[in-house]
């Protein structure tokens, strides 16, 4: 399994490992429950240096970008951030992922951990075909991220950089120093909470680490794994690409529409166009346990006798203290308030399709 | 952390303890260790009485936040009583595995089925062995 440079303080502080997606990462430190909580109520810092990072170069990068992602990047300011979709000829998603403005002629991409090289070359075969006069590189071993989330997390990492933090609005981000390292600081994440995107050299990032968990512990900042990251994304309806999407979905499917610019010409567009006039069949919801049982993925979602769909993403979630999910249904199906059931083992349990997100922070 | 294994049951290698009443019944439940491998219990799903299961048999089903275990009959019997607390506080069984935190109550169909079973001695060397 790879590991991230951070591995060997994850063995130190006795977190559990597991393999996702080929790279040994820390499950959980204590318990999911405690880690979730923490994050809702102070601040948690990530090991998130297993997702990729493609730096696209030159006069033609955005010419690249825009006919590469479905979203129009022409507002994009420097220093913004936009989450975008890579889709395939047929209109699936390859990966849902962020683009960052850095300068004119200078994108980052930061790609989901299983999709990496997959974006990498889907992207570079757009360049070659194109001829746009740009070139990419991935970054990803050389560059290392720390997500720090939770509503303490600016006071906690304030103390450590000269940016003014509150000066950054979500999806923006700045260059500045962090522990006197140079760092990429975004503010954004995967938890529903405030919080920030922290990049830096793969060299420096453990030191960011150690640097952050001392200066945090006052604000009881603590380490949290994978598990309460997948709750916490899970919670505020958040989606994960492998899971609740894949390359034989397509952003209409899930809620992705709104990464679809029509307005533009992008790869995929065509297929994704005859998808529209077709009409979905079915469509990604939410849903929430009425009755006993935890829903996980694969379950079945049955309506009466009939078989209407499956469960993408299933959890306890802590901060609601009820059952959730995300099932891919008939369309006829996909509508709050409708009731449906899980199949969980050999019984059928109620459940109904709720609005999403099932969480929502207090601003 | 883990607490210690008491001497006055036996063990599964599949970490189930089952306490012998001595008068025909046993009850069930998973162990400290167990408990601590799973962390967070957040859905414990009971087998319903009356039910009859086999040695080795899937018996009762304990959820964490990520993870579905079964809960594998140690002894073969018939559920005569289920501890229907689990149902509102899972957590129970994070916190007392041993006493508050028992799954159900069998009554064995055949006491042969308790020789095989490890003692505390044997149970707290498995244990040790796995840890490593």
């Amino acid at each position: 399994m790879k590991k991230t440079p951070l591995y060997e303080k994850h063995v130190d502080l006795k977190a559990k490992i597991i393999d996702f997606g080929g790279w040994a990462m820390p499950v959980q430190y204590t318990n999911v429950i405690e880690e979730h909580k923490t994050t809702r109520e102070s601040a948690t810092l990530f090991d998130i240096c297993h997702m990729g990072e493609i730096e696209v170069k030159g006069p033609q990068a955005l010419d690249l970008l825009q006919f590469a992602l479905t979203r129009d990047l022409a507002g994009q300011k420097t220093g913004q951030v936009k989450l975008s979709a890579l889709l395939n000829d047929r209109g699936g998603i390859i990966d849902d992922l962020t683009v960052y403005k850095m300068s004119e002629d200078f994108y980052m991409l930061v790609t989901n951990a299983t999709t990496r090289e997959s974006d990498f070359l889907r992207v570079q075969s757009i360049l070659q075909e194109k001829k746009f006069d740009c070139r990419m590189e991935d970054v990803s071993n050389k560059t290392g991220k720390l997500d720090l989330q939770g509503p303490r997390s600016e006071d906690i990492l304030q103390k450590l950089t000269p940016a003014d933090l509150k000066g950054i609005r979500f999806y923006h981000f700045i260059e500045s120093q962090v522990a006197g390292l140079q760092a990429i600081i975004s503010r954004s994440g995967y938890t529903g909470e405030d919080g920030f995107e922290i990049y830096a050299s793969a060299d420096h990032i453990g030191l960011i680490w150690d640097q952050l968990m001392e200066t945090g512990a006052v604000s009881g900042l603590k380490p949290a794994g994978l598990g309460a990251r997948d709750t916490l994304r899970l919670e505020s309806g958040m989606m994960l690409n492998g899971q609740d999407m894949c390359e034989a979905v397509s952003p209409l499917a899930v809620p992705y529409g709104w990464l679809v610019d029509w307005n533009k010409d992008f790869a995929g567009k065509s297929a994704l166009m005859t998808l529209k006039n077709q009409g979905l069949r079915k469509k990604l919801i939410g849903f929430e346990m009425t009755g006993r049982g935890i829903a996980r993925h694969h379950y079945k979602v049955t309506k009466g006798d009939r078989e209407i769909g499956v469960v993408t993403s299933g959890t306890y979630a802590p901060t609601l203290n009820k059952a959730i999910g995300l099932a891919f249904v008939v369309i006829e199906f996909a509508v709050p308030d409708t009731e449906v059931s899980i199949h969980i083992r050999d019984a059928l349990s109620p459940a109904k399709v709720v609005k999403l997100p099932f969480y929502k922070r207090q601003k | 952390m883990s607490k210690s294994n008491p001497t006055d049951r036996l063990y599964s290698k599949d970490h189930e303890w089952v306490k012998d009443n001595g008068d025909g019944t046993a009850a069930v439940g998973i162990t400290d260790y167990a408990q601590e491998m799973l962390t967070d219990i957040v859905f414990v799903e009971l087998p319903p009485i009356g039910k009859k299961v086999a040695k080795g048999e899937p018996m009762a089903v304990v959820e964490s936040v990520k993870s579905v275990s079964d809960v594998f009959a140690p002894v073969g019997g018939e559920v005569i009583d289920v501890n229907k607390i689990l149902e509102e506080t899972p957590e129970l069984i994070n916190q007392d595995a041993f006493h508050e935190g028992w799954i159900a109550r069998l009554k064995l169909s055949n006491a042969e089925d308790l020789k095989p079973l490890l003692n505390a001695a044997a149970y707290d060397a498995l244990i040790k062995e796995e840890k490593h």
